[in-house]
């Protein structure tokens, strides 16, 4: 079966015909070719695929595509803002919060949607929020320390 | 590695009535909430659903009301929005606790409390994909016919690990059910079986819409044993709720999840004020121990399993018991 979803990803509205089994990290970096948002894992373990959806972060790996209808979903490609790192992504650079990468789209989204709704968290409200997140290589600390220093920085 | 969904036709009805004529219509129809725990198993090749009747958009299954009399949440509650609730966290401690210790706030903001109630069972020998499955010849509970738990055994035993169901059984929720004939409402410790393939006391075409508890704030705590400290189902999870009685007792009411396919309540006598308070809580400590049966279905050895529920079992109902004295 097929539907048609209506959502905006990053501000830009979109149309398109998709299954009704479409997973929604497919529908990304398949139909939209936005290779951004990572798949890390069998499903719903590890974080890489971490979007915002409705200003929320999901896993998008274990969301169906056609259950975001009219959704405003957000990933990695709509935090720069004509070519300038965001904050959060320019103090993911600035303090080593980022080796490989491979984790790193999926920890800004959390980190922004925890952003959002607590502006100014601390040590503790920032690790909560990561928990969903794994990453192999930073051992967290410079993950952090990298939150912490986007608090209060203007993108 | 990614393994794609099988084919099935969405639904998504807006009314509980909808649901449960979607559900009765159609062969192999399924319940999807959050999808948390049922997309993952899709994708491992564990559902055979043909159509998915996805319930996120039935608002009077999102309702949260705390009034005198009781605290009704609607199965359609998502976890965060219980975990934000400060009435939940002050009157009920045990069940914001637990609520909070589920899975990571990722999976939070779209998981549900009646996903959550209705978690499937969970197995070393069950949740892995497909092609492990199949190079293993399956299990009982999927697709196989023997056990590879207990292989003399004739029923599954993989475990319930739920971490909301212990909560709320202590505090002697009842839950709502919905199908064709309307609404039944039963003691929440009543719905579950001890059978691993089929632990839940629930029709095919019938949905948890509700669970509720009397509304009186009590002294409570849950906790859980897990290698991870988040991210992870518990290995054995424990909550205790203690009163004070008229006469400068304790009464207790506990229940436990992770250890058996279903919650384990444990029927624990009253402490007495001139019991012997060390005596009371180590024959606690043996009774939790004598009441799980843990198996080798997660990678730490069953018999640790057992002992540490006993020793936090004893831990919270101390800890609880001389706070309510204060
Ligand atoms: C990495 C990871 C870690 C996890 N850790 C934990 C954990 O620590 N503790 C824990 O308890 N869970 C854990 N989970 C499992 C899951 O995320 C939660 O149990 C969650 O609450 C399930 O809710 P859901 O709405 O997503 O359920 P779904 O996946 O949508 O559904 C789960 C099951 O319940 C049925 N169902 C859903 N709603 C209803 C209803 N209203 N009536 C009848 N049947 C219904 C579905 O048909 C399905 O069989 C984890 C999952 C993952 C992937
Ligand atoms: S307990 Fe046995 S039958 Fe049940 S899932 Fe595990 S191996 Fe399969
Ligand atoms: S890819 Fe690992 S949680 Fe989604
Ligand atoms: S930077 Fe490599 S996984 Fe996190």
């Amino acid at each position: 079966m097929k539907q048609i979803i209506s959502a905006t990803i990053n501000g830009t509205s979109c149309q398109d015909a998709i299954d009704d089994n479409l997973l929604l990290i497919d529908y990304l970096r398949k139909n939209k070719t936005l290779t951004g948002t990572k798949s890390g894992c069998d499903g719903g373990e590890c974080g890489a695929c971490t979007v915002l959806v409705n200003g929320q972060p999901r896993l998008s790996c274990i969301t169906l595509a056609a259950t975001c209808q009219n959704a405003e979903i957000e990933t990695i490609e709509g935090e720069s803002n004509n070519g300038r790192l965001s904050a959060l992504q320019r103090a993911f650079h600035e303090n080593l919060g980022t080796q490989c990468g491979f984790c790193t789209p999926g920890m800004i989204m959390a980190a922004s949607g925890l952003l959002r709704d607590n502006p100014n968290p601390n040590d503790g409200e920032i690790r909560a929020a990561l928990a969903g997140n794994l990453c192999r290589c930073t051992g967290y600390v410079k993950i952090i320390k990298s939150v912490r220093a986007a608090i209060g920085t203007s993108s | 590695m990614v393994e794609i969904l099988p084919n099935f036709k969405l639904v998504r009805p807006k009314t509980v009535e909808q649901a449960v004529a979607m559900l009765a219509r159609s062969e192999s129809a399924k319940l999807c909430a959050g999808g948390t725990d049922l997309i993952v198993n899709m994708r491992h090749g564990l559902s055979d659903v043909h159509t998915l009747v996805e319930i996120s958009q039935i608002n009077e299954m999102q309702e949260l009301d705390l009034d005198d009399d009781r605290l009704r949440i609607g199965a359609g509650v998502t976890l965060n929005e219980l975990a934000r609730s400060n009435e939940i966290a002050k009157s009920f401690p045990a069940i914001h606790q637990a609520c909070v210790a589920i899975a990571s706030p990722n999976h939070r903001n779209c998981a549900t409390v009646g996903g959550n109630l209705c978690l499937d069972t969970r197995c070393l020998f069950y949740n892995q994909s497909h092609w492990w499955r199949k190079s293993n010849d399956y299990c009982l509970k999927y697709r196989g016919t023997i056990c590879h738990v207990a292989p003399k055994g004739n029923r599954c035993r993989a475990a319930f690990a739920g971490d909301l169901a212990p909560a709320l059984i202590a505090c002697r929720a009842d839950i709502e059910i919905t199908g064709p004939q309307g609404k039944r409402v039963i003691a929440l410790k009543d719905f579950y079986r001890e059978d691993g393939a089929d632990h839940l006391k629930l029709n095919s075409d019938e949905i948890v819409t509700a669970v509720s508890v009397k509304s009186t704030a009590q002294n409570s705590a849950y906790k859980k044993i897990t290698v991870r400290g988040a991210l992870d189902f518990p290995l054995a999870g424990v909550a205790v709720v203690c009163n004070q009685t008229p006469d400068d007792g304790r009464s207790f009411s506990i229940a436990i999840t992770g250890t058996n396919s279903s919650p384990v309540v444990i029927d624990v006598p009253e402490l007495k004020k001139d019991d012997n308070r060390q005596d009371f809580f180590s024959a606690l400590g043996n009774l939790v121990k004598k009441s799980v049966s843990p198996q080798r279905t997660t990678t730490i050895a069953a018999h640790y399993r057992r002992l540490s529920i006993a020793a936090i079992t004893v831990r919270l109902a101390k800890t609880l018991s001389d706070e309510g004295s204060k």
